[in-house]
């Protein structure tokens, strides 16, 4: 049977977040021309995809960073994309977390204000904000560099403190946008251990855009954008 | 029970690659050991849940002694059918260096079967594209498992995966390039 090419439906669990028949354009260049796709809660769902396909692009639209000329985007059920921007800010910053593949970590501060700054941005008190922060160093290796700041930080170590960051405030999606991508494997390997092990044990459901099928072998499921579609490869998989 | 199917499937790949006689050289080089020691310590290492018979151990070293390669000690008081202590010669040391030295033939696997699928549903018009989603699907499937099986297993284990990782992605790239030329190879194939 092939089991391939078939429409990336809601996932088996039903969405916690979806996009449905999404389509948005830069300019005269079609980016996304009716993408379907649907992450169960829980589950890690790795975006695979050529440069230039829309993975990146259907990331942005899940998130709330772009809205769809038209389509359906739904987190738990609301409609994200008829949100007005403050909505939608206070959405990304209340229940998603984002790591980019570089760190982007704010040079200025600290390793540990950064990872504070999702708490800090939410309104909790600075001690409480830091003192949160601090617990995510031991947990992922990162004891000592507290105090440092980006450029002291190697790209592994940056990446980690950019995890700790996306995963602090406990958010119900992390979406992470090629998190090895400037990494070599081995250091890659441990970013996406501690992202797999952290995404589950709290339960935050991942999406993980990602080009390399070592990264996406860490999810639950895949699905390839291609010319701005979504294509899932294994329908028959289901997120434990 | 996909810790034991990955280790079967793999075993065989790393066997193919990996000749037990010469194996057993570079184990004898270590130190003299006794049959016993050597099927042990293969099995530790390279069998994979394929465990080397004694049999294979011991009809190996009557070869390998035979032809020079190592030199049987004097049978020892104890249990089991052979208590002799096997010692590497010069011959077998070079033998084992050269084969160590000699880099593995760069077998492009893949090509056999899933390379005459695509041109054969190329050439009559079927979907190839499909049929390289569905060897996608499988390749990411193992991926999964064996990167389950790093997680869970021990270094070894996690050096076997590897193995089994880098090449499957390799596979996969060639599936992406040859996914984004089929338009030009179908031209190619019907002509």
């Amino acid at each position: 049977m092939n089991a391939a090419s078939l429409p990336a439906g809601p996932a088996p669990h039903g969405g916690l977040i979806e996009a449905r028949d999404v389509v948005l354009s830069f300019g005269q260049t079609p980016a996304l021309r009716g993408a379907t796709v649907s992450v169960a809660p829980g589950e890690i769902l790795a975006v695979m995809g050529p440069s230039g396909s829309g993975k990146s692009t259907l990331l942005h639209c899940l998130a709330g960073i772009l809205v769809p000329e038209s389509g359906e985007v739904r987190f738990d059920g609301r409609r994200v994309d008829r949100m007005g921007e403050a909505e939608r800010s206070a959405l990304r910053r209340d229940r998603f977390g984002f790591v980019f593949q570089f760190g982007q970590l704010v040079p200025e501060l600290t390793a540990e204000e950064n990872v504070a700054l999702p708490l800090l941005f939410s309104g909790i008190r600075r001690g409480a904000a830091l003192a949160q922060a601090q617990a995510w160093f031991g947990r992922l290796g990162l004891d000592g560099l507290e105090q440092r700041r980006s450029g002291e930080l190697s790209g592994g170590e940056a990446q980690r403190v950019a995890l700790a960051r996306g995963l602090v405030a406990q958010p119900q999606v992390l979406f992470a946008d090629e998190p090895t991508g400037s990494l070599d494997s081995l250091t890659g390997e441990q970013v996406m251990n501690l992202l797999a092990a952290a995404a589950r044990e709290q339960g935050t459901t991942v999406v993980l855009v990602t080009h390399e099928a070592r990264v996406a072998a860490y999810a639950d499921r895949e699905v390839i954008v291609r010319d701005g579609k979504v294509t899932s490869l294994a329908p028959d998989r289901v997120a434990s | 029970m996909n810790d034991v199917y990955l280790r079967e499937v793999y075993a065989q790949c790393m066997l193919w690659v990996m000749s037990v006689p010469l194996t057993l050289l570079g184990l004898l080089e270590r130190e003299p050991s006794h049959g016993y020691d050597l099927k042990r310590d293969y099995d530790a290492y390279f069998g994979r849940g394929k465990p080397l018979p004694f049999g294979q151990v011991y009809a190996t070293l009557g070869r390998l002694a035979r032809d020079g390669k190592v030199m049987a000690g004097e049978a020892e008081p104890g249990a089991g059918p052979d208590r002799k202590r096997y010692i590497i010669t010069d011959a077998g040391v070079t033998e084992f260096e050269t084969w160590l030295a000699e880099p593995v033939e760069a077998e492009p696997h893949l090509q056999t079967v899933l390379f005459a699928k695509v041109v054969l549903a190329l050439m009559l018009n079927r979907p190839a594209e499909g049929y390289l989603d569905t060897q996608r699907a499988a390749h990411l499937r193992r991926m999964r498992e064996l990167t389950e099986l790093k997680r869970t297993g021990g270094l070894v284990d996690g050096l076997l995966a590897d193995h089994g990782l880098f090449h499957l992605e390799a596979d996969l790239r060639w599936m992406d390039m040859t996914a984004a030329r089929l338009g030009a190879l179908a031209e190619v194939v019907r002509s």
